[in-house]
C-alpha cells in the first residue's frame, strides 16, 4: 500500500489547472497546424493563423487561451494499491479553487436554481475510476459551456444500427453550427446505459487529439463522420472552409439488446487539457 | 510558432469602423464584412441582460443608454495586476436571443457575439436598422490585446456577468447580420452540400 498525503494532490490539481488555462497542449496545436495546411478557405486559413497567435500570446503572457475557462471537469484513475491520507475529493476541490483563484481564471460555476455564482469555480465534476497499481492519474478538462451546450445524447432502437448512430452524430455536430466555436472535436459514447454513453463522450475528450480508436472497425467509423461532418463547408466559426471538425472521437461499451444510447460531446477548438500522474 | 506564415495579413485588410456609429456607417455595412472595430462599447450577458429587462419591466432606467451603441456579449477573465482585462472572446449570442429585441427597441445599434440568432431577432434588427456581428470565438487572450480600457459600470456583484465599458482598438469582426436581413451563416451554408 503506497501512501499520498492528500495536500500533495491539491498541489498537483492546482498547478495542471493554472497550466491548462493558458496553455494548449501540443495535440491541439499540432491539430490546429494540420487544420491551416488543409483548409482551402482563405479566410478560414486566416482564422485558423489567429487561432495559433492566440495560443502563443496566452502561453507567453499566461493570459487564458479563452475567457471562458470552464466547468471543471476531472477524470481520476485511482490506483487501488494508494492509500490517501486525507480526504480524496475535498483535496482535489481545494486544488481546483487554489489554482482558478491563484491563475485568474473566471469562475463560471454558479447554482442552477438562483444561478449565484459559487465564487470559486467549485464544486469540479470528478469521475473516479478504481484501475491496478500504486499511482493515481488526474486528468483535467476545463470545460467550456458554448461548446458543452451544443451536446446530446439520445436512445435509438437497436433497428436504427449503425446508419442512425451516425446520422445522429453529423446532425449533433453540423446543427450546432457556428455556436461551439468550431473547429470543433466530437466527443462520441455509444452503448452502454444512459449515464454510461454520456460519461464515455466526455472521456473520449480526453484521447491525444486524432488519434485514432484501437478498434479498427471503430477508427473507421471515426473518419466517416469526419468526412460527413466537414463535407457540409461549415467550416472555420461556421464562416465556410473544410474544417468544421479537427476530430471524431468514439467510445464504444456493450449496451441492452433492447438499447443502443449514443451520446455526443461537443469540444470548442480551444481544447485545453492537462494530466498528471502521481 | 515560427510556423505561423503570417501575422498580420489579416488583420491589415480588415475595413476600419468607428463605435459609436456615425450616421450612415450601420446602412453601409453588409455581411460578409470583415471589420475592425476602434472606440467604445458596453458588455454583458446572460445576467446582465436578465437584470436590465427586470429594471425596464420595473419601469427604471438602465444603468447605461444604449441607443446607437454595440453591446458585446462577454464574460472577461479577470484581470491580473497589471493588465487591463483577462482573456475577452465572444460567448453564444443566442442565449441573448430572447432579450434582445427588447434592447433594440432602445436604439441599440449592433449586438456582438458568436453564433446564430434567432427569427424573432433577425427580423428586430431589420426593422429598427440594427445588424449582429461575430468576433472570433476561442481567440480570448489576443482579443484582450485590442481592448485599451475596461471600466466596470454596473452589477459588479454578478462577478464575470458585470456590465463594462471598453475602449477598443482595431478590434476584429465579422458581420453577420446586417439592415437588409442578410444572414452570412445563411450565405455560407448555402455553398455547402
Amino acid at each position: 500500500m503506497r501512501e499520498i498525503e492528500s495536500a500533495a494532490i491539491t498541489e498537483a490539481v492546482k498547478n495542471i489547472t493554472m497550466a491548462a488555462g493558458c496553455d494548449l497542449e501540443p495535440d491541439i496545436l499540432e491539430g490546429l497546424l494540420k487544420a491551416r495546411d488543409r483548409e482551402t478557405s482563405p479566410l478560414a486559413r486566416n482564422i485558423l493563423e489567429l487561432f495559433l497567435l492566440n495560443a502563443d500570446v496566452a502561453s507567453r503572457e499566461k493570459i487564458p487561451v479563452c475567457q471562458d475557462t470552464g466547468v471543471a471537469v476531472v477524470f481520476v484513475e485511482l490506483g487501488q494499491d494508494v492509500h490517501v491520507v486525507g480526504d480524496l475529493n475535498d483535496a482535489i476541490q481545494k486544488g481546483i479553487k487554489e489554482g482558478y483563484g491563484e491563475g485568474y481564471l473566471r469562475k463560471s460555476v454558479c447554482d442552477p436554481i438562483t444561478r449565484v455564482n459559487t465564487g470559486t469555480n467549485t464544486p469540479a465534476v470528478i469521475h473516479f475510476e478504481l484501475v491496478p497499481g500504486s499511482k493515481i492519474k488526474i486528468f483535467m478538462l476545463p470545460k467550456g459551456c458554448g461548446s458543452e451546450n451544443m451536446s446530446g445524447l439520445t436512445m435509438l432502437p437497436p433497428s436504427a444500427g449503425l446508419k442512425g448512430m451516425v446520422d445522429f452524430v453529423v446532425n449533433q455536430a453540423v446543427n450546432a453550427g457556428p455556436n461551439p466555436c468550431p473547429p470543433i472535436l466530437v466527443g462520441v459514447g455509444m452503448g452502454g446505459t444512459f449515464e454510461k454513453a454520456a460519461i464515455l463522450a466526455k472521456k473520449a475528450l480526453t484521447r491525444s487529439l486524432g488519434k485514432a480508436s484501437p478498434r479498427q472497425d471503430v477508427a473507421a467509423l471515426e473518419e466517416e463522420i469526419l468526412d460527413k461532418i466537414n463535407e457540409m463547408g461549415q467550416g472555420v466559426q461556421g464562416l465556410g472552409g473544410v474544417n468544421t471538425a479537427l476530430a471524431v472521437h468514439i467510445e464504444s461499451f456493450p449496451s441492452h439488446i433492447a438499447s443502443l444510447p449514443v451520446a455526443v460531446n461537443i469540444q470548442c477548438h480551444a481544447h485545453r487539457h492537462k494530466e498528471i500522474t502521481i | 510558432m515560427s510556423l505561423l506564415r503570417s501575422k498580420t495579413a489579416f488583420m491589415e485588410d480588415l475595413k476600419e469602423v468607428e463605435i459609436p456609429f456615425k450616421q450612415g456607417v450601420v446602412e453601409s455595412l453588409n455581411a460578409g464584412d470583415l471589420i475592425s472595430l476602434s472606440g467604445t462599447l458596453f458588455t454583458g450577458r446572460d445576467q446582465t441582460h436578465r437584470r436590465m429587462i427586470d429594471l425596464l419591466d420595473q419601469g427604471q432606467p438602465l444603468p447605461v443608454d444604449l441607443a446607437g451603441q454595440l453591446l458585446y456579449y462577454v464574460g472577461p477573465s479577470p484581470a491580473k495586476p497589471g493588465q487591463v482585462i483577462g482573456a475577452a472572446g465572444p460567448t453564444t449570442s443566442y442565449r441573448m436571443d430572447t432579450y434582445t429585441p427588447r434592447l433594440l427597441e432602445l436604439g441599440l445599434k449592433a449586438t456582438m457575439g458568436k453564433g446564430s440568432r434567432s427569427m424573432p431577432v433577425r427580423e428586430a434588427m431589420k426593422e429598427r436598422g440594427a445588424i449582429y456581428l461575430a468576433a472570433f470565438g476561442g481567440a480570448g487572450a489576443y482579443l484582450s490585446k485590442c481592448i485599451v480600457s475596461a471600466e466596470l459600470v454596473a452589477f459588479e456583484d454578478a462577478g464575470p456577468e458585470a456590465l463594462f465599458k471598453f475602449v477598443v482598438k482595431g478590434f476584429p469582426a465579422v458581420v453577420i447580420n446586417d439592415v437588409h436581413g442578410v444572414d452570412y451563416y445563411e450565405v455560407v451554408k448555402g455553398q455547402g452540400k
